[in-house]
């Protein structure tokens, strides 16, 4: 019996160029913060600073909105649609040129493993730029009428768990219809779409077209509440989805928000159980959890259930967690102090309230904010931490014995963005995809993207969809 | 004084740039009468060959991703913008075309190729549907691609006729066989360049040049061949070939605009699936 | 055999193969060779019952069998009968391995071809592994290269689900051997990946894996040459045989 080391395999940080300091990107040149303001970004996986941006107050909002306004008034408005549409297509294919550093400098800032950022991130960010690039001019063939027009100007804001395919969701669908925009990345993640400003400079997209404020929350506050924006999409929390709710009610504004979920990952008894074995994995431990789409309630028909969950934890087992930049690592970091404190508060009630907690033997690295890939067994719908969004490596497995209470349990929740489904039967799969109350079901398969793929939840998931035909209604004016 | 190297125009078939099996050629003069290029006649085994050719790359280049294929396509016009120049400069031999002109259509018929390369993954999402049947069923219509596909490209303007054709064919996952304008068709071929340069695997697009009347009896009566663009054909060619073509049921259309969707979906089947929906 | 014992002449630490696998007719010229040139540790492995299509009658299969044995092949590589497995004959199938492996004793170690390539579905190659396990097998190997696919990832994954779900089920440890398509390093170590994260490092040994290759070797020296030197390598420094 031989014991087989991988050796490491390291990226190298050297591909990308970070600048010790980044302004605002404001009508199409980067510009220092009004009050000179400045704030650090991390590498959370070691926690040493990446580098300063500028913190935009309410005076650099003013600018941006502005810049966006005229270029919108002066120039976008007025291109011809296929005009429009090739900007789009010199930036997917610029970022299909630099998929390499943007993967670097992703994996860098936000902490998830380079295999990751490389092989889907990245990948699919300018995926969606692609496709959206070809409904520039098709608009009238979209079933939105024959002439649909944009809302003018779109505040955008974005989460950190995602920050370039994010950026991507929002961009691209903004652009090809013919609205321009202003958007603030998550304080956590700024670095790439400041990148992608270089990249807008490079395409030679028209000054204000696309503006990018770096701030946090107070920031993305004034973003909302300005009277010069016409639209507002935010992927976020549910929590503060809800108050740009209440911000908005009663203004001319319309919002697309997509924001929490507490998945469930339904496991029949005639599944592949292996294949449903990736599946949870995927669904939970892809991006260290941080999804929102996540599948985070393993329901498991009980008469598998133990097999089912012995094959789980060997499979748990393997997983790798460390370097981020190591290209064998399947787990990487927390993306930063607070979510940790967050992730071990939830899950800590998991131990409070009675369930089991189980997690392999993982040596977690001294420095950076780490969390082991974990499961609870013996949770029921009261336990917290199967009502609450954990936003980490957690998983809480409940299980079911007929069809129609695996439904009743995944439905059982404010929630509704997502659910798998895991069986061999097709009548079955679509039965169960019926009766779910989720905006996206995955069956068979888990964590799949497509810029034609419409993505949105029903209850508080959140308004609206990106992506696909549906997604583009979100900006054009007078759909909602 | 320098002397040019002077361009020979050879056939398009699976990748390659033979010369026609029969050995012929026909002459193509400039608007003004002077000599341009000797480009081939096209024979019926050439027509063969690259029926052959369109078939065996049919399932790939259809299994190939939506994604994919807009990708291939884009960086056809990609190629196209680069060689610019060259296609003003045989445009205006060719058809006489003034510098003006032939800028605008070149740039046109780059835009619409572009304008294609965009539907190739949007096409289903607004000609495919979700049916509500009565009953306990999942049912759903999705368009797939025909099969192989013969284009007669109109006379002039003869590169925007072309990707105006030829495009959208294969956007949807067919393949093709273009024949090229009888008059002008030194267009063709150097489109062909940019076809064999952009990742186009071999055999999806074939060009053949020579006398026209012979293509509308050999295309018409050939039982491997699923449909055909008839735009570049008069009435009374048209009428031959679809007179041939009611033995294997070709569908045969004549398009008026260049931006059309039925230019996509005429070349399309539409399947329907059921699926119960139980547990 | 001079290149299976010594693989590059002019580096004698690198290891020798783990068998030489021939038809019949060659065991004994290759059992001899070995011992004459220091390789009596490496086993001659022969390809029987009728390799590659398996199509004859059982008796002469069963001979196959016995002329490799008394030829010197401690390693019998059988093919499946195809057409009987797809056709749902299993039993058939089955009786068949039984066979081969009764005449094989003590004397030599049965690998089970599966001709993944001929199966087609992994259902069917999961099935098939299932089958040839239950029947005997001591190994279970992909293919017998002739026919493409054969050692895909997909087809090696589910042959090691297979055995590593096995050895749960009865405590018995059956090898796998992928054979046909794996020509260069990379392909070899993304095998070796495959084993030990799905089997388990258990398995990371000659009597439970194998790699039936043959142009595979040269391009491992040339690999290794490159590791040793810290430059590229040239097919010039490695032999044929």
């Amino acid at each position: 019996m031989s014991k087989f080391e991988y050796a490491p395999a390291p990226e190298s940080a050297a591909l990308v160029d970070i600048s010790s300091e980044y302004g605002l990107f404001i009508n199409g040149k980067f510009v220092a913060a009004k009050s000179g303001k400045t704030f650090i970004t991390t590498n959370p996986a070691t926690e040493e600073k990446l580098s300063k941006v500028a913190y935009a107050e309410l005076a650099d909002v003013n600018l941006a909105v502005t810049a966006a306004r005229n270029a919108y008034v002066k120039t976008w408005s007025k291109m011809p649609p296929a005009e429009r549409g090739k900007y789009l297509f010199r930036i997917a294919r610029i970022l299909q040129e630099r998929t390499r550093e943007f993967a670097v400098l992703e994996t860098l800032d936000n902490g998830k493993p380079i295999r990751e950022t490389r092989d889907t991130d990245i990948p699919l960010a300018a995926a969606h730029f692609f496709y959206h690039a070809g409904w520039a001019d098709k608009l009238s063939y979209a079933g939105y009428g024959a002439n649909p027009k944009p809302y003018g100007v779109a505040a955008q804001i974005i989460p950190w768990n995602f920050p370039m395919l994010m950026l991507a969701w929002k961009i691209a669908p903004a652009l090809a219809t013919g609205n321009t925009v202003v958007l603030k990345p998550a304080e956590t993640t700024p670095l790439t779409a400041l990148l992608f400003a270089e990249v807008c400079q490079q395409a030679g997209l028209p000054a204000g077209v696309v503006n990018i404020i770096t701030g946090d929350g107070g920031t993305g506050s004034h973003l909302v509440n300005h009277p010069g924006v016409d639209k507002v999409a935010f992927t976020g929390s549910t929590g503060v989805g809800k108050a740009i709710a209440k911000a908005i009610a009663g203004t001319k504004k319309s919002a697309t928000l997509e924001l929490g979920g507490k998945g469930a990952n339904i496991v029949f008894e005639d599944a592949a159980i292996d294949e449903a074995v990736e599946g949870i994995v995927n669904g939970i431990f892809f991006n260290q959890g941080h999804v929102c789409c996540a599948g985070s309630r393993l329901l498991v028909q009980e008469n598998i259930q133990d097999e089912l969950l012995e094959k789980l934890k060997s499979r748990i087992s393997l997983i790798r967690i460390g370097n981020p930049m190591d290209k064998n690592t399947d787990l990487g970091a927390i993306n930063s102090a607070a979510q940790l404190s967050r992730i071990r508060e939830i899950a800590d009630s998991g131990d409070i309230e009675g369930a089991t907690r189980w997690s392999p033997d993982c040596t977690l690295p001294k420095s950076g904010y780490w969390y082991p890939p974990t499961i609870f067994t013996g949770v029921s719908q009261s336990h917290r931490i199967a009502r609450d969004e954990i936003f980490g490596p957690v998983l809480s497995v409940l299980t079911f014995r007929t069809p129609q209470e695996a439904i009743e349990k995944a439905n059982n929740t404010p929630y509704g963005l997502s659910a798998g489904i895991w069986s061999d039967k097709g009548s079955r799969i679509l039965w169960t995809a019926k009766h779910l109350r989720a905006g996206v079901i995955w069956a068979n398969t888990f964590n799949k993207f497509d810029p034609a793929s419409p993505f949105g939840g029903y209850k508080e998931s959140g308004w609206g969809r990106e992506g696909g035909r549906h997604g583009l209604s979100g900006y054009l004016k007078g759909q909602y | 004084m320098r002397i040019d190297v002077m361009k020979t125009y050879k056939l398009f078939i699976n990748g390659n740039f033979p010369r026609s099996e029969s050995g012929r050629v026909y002459e193509i003069t400039d608007a003004k009468g002077k000599f341009l290029a000797n480009p081939c006649s096209g024979s019926r085994k050439d027509l063969r060959e690259s029926v052959i050719a369109a078939r065996a790359a049919q399932q790939g280049w259809s299994n190939a991703t939506a994604y994919n294929r807009g990708q291939i396509l884009y960086r056809v016009a990609e190629i196209m913008q680069g060689r610019r120049e060259q296609f003003i400069a045989e445009i205006m031999a060719q058809e006489g075309a003034t510098l003006a002109a032939a800028r605008a259509q070149v740039d046109s018929a780059i835009d619409t190729w572009v304008w294609y390369a965009g539907w190739t993954d949007k096409i289903d999402s607004i000609s495919g549907s979700t049916n509500p049947v009565s009953g306990s069923f999942y049912n759903f219509t999705i368009p797939e691609s025909l099969g192989v596909v013969v284009i007669f490209a109109d006379s002039k303007p003869s590169l925007l006729n072309l990707a105006a054709a030829l495009a959208p064919v294969i956007a949807s996952g067919n393949t093709a066989i273009v024949i090229a304008s009888q008059k002008y068709p030194l267009t063709a071929i150097t489109l062909a360049e940019c076809l064999a340069t952009s990742d186009v695997p071999a055999g999806v697009v074939n060009i053949l040049t020579g006398k026209l009347d012979q293509f509308v009896t050999w295309v018409g009566s050939h039982m491997d061949i699923d449909g055909v663009d008839a735009t570049g054909l008069a009435t009374r060619d048209l009428a031959e070939l679809k007179e041939l073509g009611s033995e294997n049921l070709k569908r045969i259309y004549a398009f008026n605009e260049a931006h059309s969707t039925k230019r996509i979906t005429n070349f399309m089947e539409a399947k329907t699936v059921w699926h119960p929906i139980g547990i | 055999m001079c290149k299976a014992i010594h693989p590059d002449p002019m580096d004698l630490s690198v290891p020798s193969v783990g068998a030489i696998c021939v038809y019949n007719d060659m065991v004994k010229v290759a059992r001899t060779a070995l011992d004459l040139g220091g390789g009596q540790n490496i086993p001659v492995a022969a390809v029987a019952t009728a390799f590659p299509s398996g199509r004859a009658s059982m008796e002469v299969k069963i001979q196959d069998t016995k002329d490799a044995i008394a030829n010197g092949a401690t390693e019998i590589d059988m093919v499946i009968d195809r057409g009987a497995f797809l056709a749902g004959k299993l039993g058939l199938v089955s009786d068949q391995i039984r066979a081969i492996k009764e005449i094989c004793g003590s004397q030599a170690h049965l690998k089970v071809i599966l001709e993944t390539g001929e199966l087609v579905t992994l259902d069917n190659v999961r099935k098939a592994s299932y089958l040839a396990m239950l029947a005997g097998a001591d190994f279970i190997k992909t293919s017998t290269g002739k026919v493409a696919p054969a050692a895909t990832a997909p087809v090696v994954y589910v042959m090691l689900e297979a055995v590593r779900d096995f050895y749960k089920m009865t405590g018995l440890r059956i090898g796998v051997k992928p054979a046909g398509g794996i020509r260069n390093t990379k392909d070899a170590i993304k095998q070796l990946v495959l084993v030990n994260e799905i089997a388990g490092p258990e398995w990371l040994d000659p009597a439970l894996f194998r790699i039936g290759a043959s142009a595979l070797l040269n391009d491992l020296l040339i690999q290794r040459m490159k590791m040793r030197d810290g430059y590229y390598a040239s097919p010039n420094y490695v032999t044929l045989d």
